[in-house]
């Protein structure tokens, strides 16, 4: 592994000498010392790479794309609707198969990282190397994060490749229908199959799906550095997913006092507090209706998944600094 | 033990500072039409529990696209009942869709209510006629719901007015709608000339439709098409306008 790396280019600084070759230990240890940098990005990258490996050897990452791709792929047998209904349906099921599955790849992939390293001791040997916990949790979120966004890009590809192969067929089946009529109505009709199949405000409503996922991975590492088995992580990161998508609904409740009882309240305030508002990335559903998503309203929805991200890898660094291994 | 606590403190620290963005932004969302969905006991009620549920796990498109199939089916089986609560969940569930509150003033207006007036088991004419009239009602009123959601589109002023066209004979009304559609930048060209077309139905408006339909004239061959030349030459007819000012007759 690379920070095993690091560690041996440290003992052979060329023209220093290396422990054990004549050199004074306490000066090698002092040299070792001052060599040794805070943070590493290097040593982030060699646990990344280790995770996203290990992570794509797990059966269930495979069964769970497979089990997306046919359903993305399914779409295409929906022939009997119009053209319009057809679209819709395909966009809105495959969009939805990419929600779902990447949040369950992101909770699912990210419960097991550290109770499974903890089991197979593997956590001791890294961190008994000079490996703060800091990058070691960093290096596993970046893990996850690289496989959801293989997977997003996966899933894309074949939904854009299924929405372009219907676009093709219906787009021939309507210059065969309507050739002989006037050049106006085809162009009209050819211009209606264009606008209901393809939108660029699908690319946004992609990266707003991977943001959730993003959250929701992050979210199940802090979860996971307090919880003994991936399947507590599992099971309250679920309670966590139906509460965040109500956090809203709580937040407005509670903010204008709709509620009487003083529990009600406190039970609002903390839902709307301690969770983070997962509707909020919720918008796809609407930008396959045709509602244009301005760069405005997606940078500042992006912000709010990055810096949910963040805040929640962060704390998870925290809990994970104070847990006794 | 005390880090813990630090977390939970921290936690509703960061909840307490990220409260203001998230309200600025579900206000934007609203704003620009996302988020039209309220989840409160009334849709829990249209949907039963598990379509609740599923809406409320942020798969609203997916239940109401599996709704849309099972109205197909209801409508394959003439069950108007069935695919007026199906399409009332549908719209609720998915406002934005414009097909699915085009669809169902569809199945309701020209649909269920050819059905209501060909139906054997009611004998009465008046009856028939009744429900006939209900069901366009029920049309209009998914459209009147389906413009309040969707006042950026121009496709259901479309529907409305074709409604209020072939349904009710009330052209005035849908020379109003037709009118309104053709104001939206994307609608296309004969919006213009409906509304026009419409207008020339209606007593007491003749001028209007004319100098309407006169102005579309004058744009260019594009727009001479044989409806217009006909409403433009029998509004000259019927509006006594002096020969020489009239179109061509080689266009009759």
């Amino acid at each position: 592994m690379a920070n095993d790396e690091n560690y041996l280019t440290l003992q052979r600084v060329p023209g220093r000498g290396s422990l054990g070759e004549g050199g004074n230990d306490s000066t090698s240890a002092k040299l070792m010392e001052t060599r040794h940098r805070a943070f590493s990005f290097a040593r982030v990258h060699a646990i990344t790479v280790n995770t996203l490996t290990e992570l794509t050897r797990l059966k269930v990452f495979y069964v769970l794309l497979v089990f997306a791709l046919l359903l993305i792929g399914s779409s295409i047998f929906m022939v009997q609707f119009t053209f319009q209904q057809e679209f819709q349906i395909l966009k809105d099921v495959s969009l939805g198969a990419m929600s779902i599955f990447t949040s369950l790849l992101a909770i699912v992939a990210t419960a097991r990282l550290i109770p499974q390293d903890i089991e197979d001791r593997t956590v001791y040997t890294i961190l008994s190397k000079p490996v703060p916990r800091l990058e070691y949790l960093l290096g596993k979120i970046a893990g996850v994060l690289l496989l959801l966004a293989i997977s997003t890009l996966v899933m894309s590809a074949v939904f854009l490749l299924v929405l372009y192969t219907r676009e093709q067929a219906v787009l021939q089946a309507t210059i065969r229908h309507m050739s002989a009529g006037p050049r106006g109505q085809l162009e009209d009709a050819i211009r209606a199959v264009h606008a209901s199949a393809f939108n660029i405000d699908l690319a946004p409503g992609v990266v707003i799906i991977y943001l959730k996922a993003c959250l929701l991975a992050a979210l199940t590492l802090f979860v996971s550095t307090f919880a003994t088995t991936n399947i507590f992580t599992i099971v309250v990161m679920v309670f966590i997913y139906f509460i965040g998508h109500l956090q809203a609904t709580a937040r407005e409740y509670w903010l204008q006092a709709h509620s009487s009882g003083v529990l009600t309240r406190i039970f609002l305030a903390l839902v709307a507090l301690l969770f983070p508002d997962l509707q909020a990335f919720n918008l796809v559903d609407d930008i396959v209706a045709g509602t244009a998503i301005s760069l405005g309203l997606f940078f500042k929805t992006s912000l709010l998944g990055i810096f949910y991200t963040t805040i929640y890898t962060l704390l998870a660094a925290v809990v994970f600094y104070g847990k006794e291994l | 033990m005390i880090r813990v606590f630090l977390v939970f403190v921290a936690l509703l620290v960061l909840g307490a500072l990220k409260l203001p963005i998230e309200r600025d932004l579900t206000a934007l969302h609203r704003q620009e039409h996302f988020r039209g969905v309220e989840f409160n006991l009334d849709l829990r009620e249209k949907l039963g529990q598990l379509g609740f549920i599923a809406a409320l796990s942020g798969f609203r498109a997916i239940v109401a696209d599996g709704l849309f199939i099972q109205a197909n089916v209801a409508w394959e089986r003439t069950e108007w009942g069935r695919v007026l609560l199906l399409f009332q969940q549908i719209t609720t569930l998915q406002p934005r869709v414009i097909m699915f509150w085009d669809m169902a003033a569809w199945h309701m207006a020209w649909n269920a209510s050819v059905a209501a007036m060909n139906d054997k088991s009611q004998p009465r004419l008046a009856l028939r006629v009744k429900a006939q009239r209900e069901y366009f009602a029920l049309g209009k009123d998914f459209l009147e719901r389906g413009i309040k959601n969707n006042p950026d589109r121009y496709k259901l002023y479309e529907a409305l007015a074709r409604l209020y066209k072939e349904k009710y004979k009330d052209h005035e009304r849908a020379a109003e709608f037709y009118g309104k559609a053709a104001a939206f930048p994307d609608a296309p060209s004969y919006e213009q000339r409906f509304s026009a077309y419409a207008l020339s139905y209606c007593d007491g408006r003749e001028q209007e439709a004319y100098e309407r339909l006169r102005q579309l004239y004058d744009e260019g061959p594009q727009e001479r098409l044989p409806t217009l030349i006909t409403r433009l030459k029998f509004l000259e007819d019927k509006l006594g306008i002096p020969k020489d000012q009239r179109i061509p007759d080689k266009e009759r």
